[in-house]
């Protein structure tokens, strides 16, 4: 077995399962505070995306440079109107009131993208994110080098600010029993617009860097939301960290059974990895 | 008591009437309604808006007149048996699903009541809509679905203008025979990719079938989940097992992430040829990334010296639709005009009478715009005068390359590496 082949198929594995651990990290955070599950998650991704790439094609600003400045702020707004429009209004309802309110956005969205963009698909060129390099006969596309590394970086800084902040341990105190954090003082209503602002622009990152190297259309938010909903189950609903474990294994797994059973196969490769993970160990793989 | 008292009477009045209605309904009748059924939304809707295009273009020659255009449906304002009604398209979307082409099809017979559907562009979607017109006997005529399979599943009122996927197989096979004879190319073994829908298993089992007749090794068969994010390891895959000629059915979505993985992992395949779809709609956005592609096609702009009616009609969608022909256009114009030509033999509305003269047709290659030599069904439905041609990118531009006689550029072998394109 060829070495290069198998560190090939490792390094593709990764790259794409720090995209995966950014999306799947905002909804294992509004899931860890909120108990809901975001269903309009992939279609942020896509609103994330198409703003990356309308900003580039018209006022010229790379996706490098308006992660920062527009498009993480922009989607951290639409987070903190997310919750006030419609997520404080189902936190008290049925789960089948939160599935349907949180899935009706996502259609909404898809509509509004669908009415004003088309389903063309929609690639950036020209970006300062572009090209590959090799080495020792193993090639990586530069976007997905610094995909990684913006992912490696935006998930120690939301795992400091979880940890090391004041208001990173109010959200935590939040997770594990809200009503005692209220007891001490902690305003719930607060971290929840915080927690939700978080997750949005986090999952605003993620369709900014996927912009550099993939087509955007209205409808791409699906498959990646699909992974996202995976990884929150198999790392832990809730866990930071197993989100970014449950990612990392999701594009292993399916890079390696790819390159090495069968293309047709690396989806049930994960699958499977997922049921042994829920049969054995219930709570996921970070969960307790 | 007035109505059991006239009873007769009554009955008498209502037989008259409906009498008189049938009579003449065909002359009271303006307008036959057939369903234009495609994919308007979605991933795949550019290449069933061409679609759409094409029949709505072929709709208004029909029902206009252009006596200097020889088509005999052109020479007079309508379909002539039946006393110049006009064709009225009902145009469903059927959002790229087959449940959805399924359910629209149905619409369009039991609600707006169509005489005859012509779609649904994607195989899987033709698939079911062909299912339900079936069962409701409603001809239902394709143009670009070319799974084999459609025309193996018995039904009667179910017809395939374009080649299938199986002629394009053969076609290729034949390609890489004469590729091999006359350039010296020495191709001996076959990969083939597409994702795992009712179109790209179809045509693999077609390429497979082929290669095993013509004697070549298929070396890679590779199929992704629909709608995947990322082609790593198949092109990984790919780069391995090293075909010497890779085909590909495969959409805009797939082609656009295929391009960029092999680059990204630069795999170079010396030859890779396509089955249309996302050959055609995406040539804007690879930009460069697709120059020494290849594609089956049953028509290139090239060709218009050779084919004076095309040139014409041509020059006329352009200046109605803003754009020339493509594949998918200009086979949606033919199947329409073969629909409208046996809806006219027909002389009626009656969808048994047009299912009768579809299996009837015989229009010969001087009415045709596409280079095929006629269109005639066999007892399957299938079209058995179609045939298809190679183009290939040179320059931003698909020429024809094969049949050699037909060229109109010369082949490059193989295809340039990406650092050099």
């Amino acid at each position: 077995m060829n070495l290069a082949v198998i560190f090939q198929a490792i390094i593709n594995g990764i790259s794409i399962g720090f995209v995966y651990s950014i999306v799947a990290l905002g909804l294992t955070l509004i899931w860890g505070t909120m108990r809901i599950i975001n269903f309009a998650h992939g279609d942020f991704l896509m609103m994330g995306m198409y703003a990356t790439f309308w900003i580039f094609m018209l006022i010229k600003i790379d996706p490098l440079l308006s992660c920062l400045l527009i498009v993480m702020p922009v989607s951290f707004g639409a987070g903190l109107l997310y919750y006030r429009v419609i997520l404080k209004h189902i936190l008290k309802r049925e789960v089948i009131t939160q599935i349907l309110a949180t899935f009706g956005v996502g259609i909404i969205l898809q509509s509004i993208a669908m009415f004003f963009w088309k389903p063309d698909y929609r690639i950036i060129r020209g970006n300062i994110l572009s090209g590959t390099f090799r080495f020792v006969g193993i090639s990586i596309g530069i976007p997905q080098f610094v995909t990684s590394i913006i992912c490696i970086i935006a998930m120690l800084a939301l795992f400091y600010f979880l940890n090391r902040t004041k208001t990173g341990l109010a959200i935590r105190a939040t997770t594990l029993n809200k009503e005692a954090a209220a007891l001490v003082g902690i305003n719930i209503e607060n971290i929840y617009y915080l927690v939700v602002g978080i997750g949005i622009s986090l999952v605003g990152l993620a369709g900014n860097l996927l912009t550099n190297y993939y087509y955007v259309f209205p409808n791409v938010g699906m498959s990646f939301a699909l992974f996202a909903y995976v990884i929150i189950v198999l790392g832990g609903l809730g866990s930071v960290k197993g989100a970014l474990a449950g990612g990392l294994i999701l594009g292993i797994v399916t890079s390696l059974t790819g390159a090495f059973l069968n293309p047709a196969f690396k989806y049930i490769a994960v699958f499977l990895v997922y049921l042994m993970v829920v049969v054995i160990k219930p709570e996921g793989l970070g969960g307790r | 008591m007035f109505l059991r008292k006239n009873t007769t009477l009554l009955t008498i009045l209502l037989l008259s009437s409906l009498i008189i209605s049938l009579a003449t309904s065909i002359s009271a009748q303006e307008t036959v309604k057939v369903g234009v059924l495609h994919t308007l939304t979605g991933p795949n809707a550019p290449s069933g808006l061409h679609n759409v295009d094409g029949c709505l273009f072929a709709i208004d020659i029909i029902n206009g007149e252009y006596p200097d255009l020889a088509i005999d449906l052109a020479q007079t304002a309508g379909l002539p048996n039946l006393n110049g009604a006009k064709i009225e398209p009902i145009v469903a979307n059927s959002q790229g699903e087959p449940e959805f082409g399924a359910a629209e099809a149905e619409r369009l017979i039991t609600l707006s009541g169509v005489c005859a559907i012509q779609g649904a562009q994607l195989s899987g979607v033709t698939k079911t809509a062909s299912i339900v017109a079936e069962r409701y006997r409603t001809p239902f005529i394709t143009a670009c679905s070319t799974s084999p399979g459609l025309t193996e599943r018995g039904f009667k009122y179910f017809f395939r203008t374009t080649p299938t996927d199986a002629t394009f197989s053969e076609n290729f096979m034949v390609f890489i025979k004469d590729l091999n004879k006359e350039k010296n190319a020495n191709i001996k073994t076959i990969g083939y990719i597409s994702a795992n829908n009712e179109w790209g298993v179809g045509t693999g089992a077609a390429v497979v079938k082929a290669a095993e007749r013509y004697g070549f090794s298929v070396v890679s068969n590779i199929k992704w989940p629909e709608g995947t994010a990322d082609l790593d390891s198949e092109v990984l895959t790919l780069k391995r097992e090293n075909p010497d000629i890779l085909f590909a059915a495969i959409l805009d979505a797939d082609i656009l992430l295929f391009t960029s993985t092999a680059k990204k992992l630069d795999y170079n395949p010396p030859v890779f040829a396509g089955f249309g779809g996302g050959f055609f709609t995406s040539i804007d956005r690879l930009a460069g990334d697709n120059e020494h592609y290849m594609t089956r096609d049953v028509f290139s702009l090239d060709l218009l010296d050779q084919i004076p009616l095309l040139n014409k009609v041509n020059q006329m969608y352009k200046e109605s639709y803003n754009r020339e022909f493509n594949g998918d256009s200009i086979r949606s114009f033919t199947a329409m005009m073969t629909l409208a030509d046996a809806i006219n033999r027909a002389g009626s509305t009656d969808k048994e009478a047009i299912r009768q003269a579809l299996a009837e047709t015989n229009i010969p290659a001087d009415q045709l715009i596409v280079t095929w030599e006629g269109v005639k069904f066999d007892e399957k439905g299938q079209n058995m005068l179609g045939r298809g041609i190679v183009r290939q990118m040179l320059d931003g531009e698909y020429k024809t390359v094969w049949p050699f006689e037909v060229a109109t550029a010369e082949i490059v072998f193989p295809m340039a590496n990406w650092s050099e394109k």
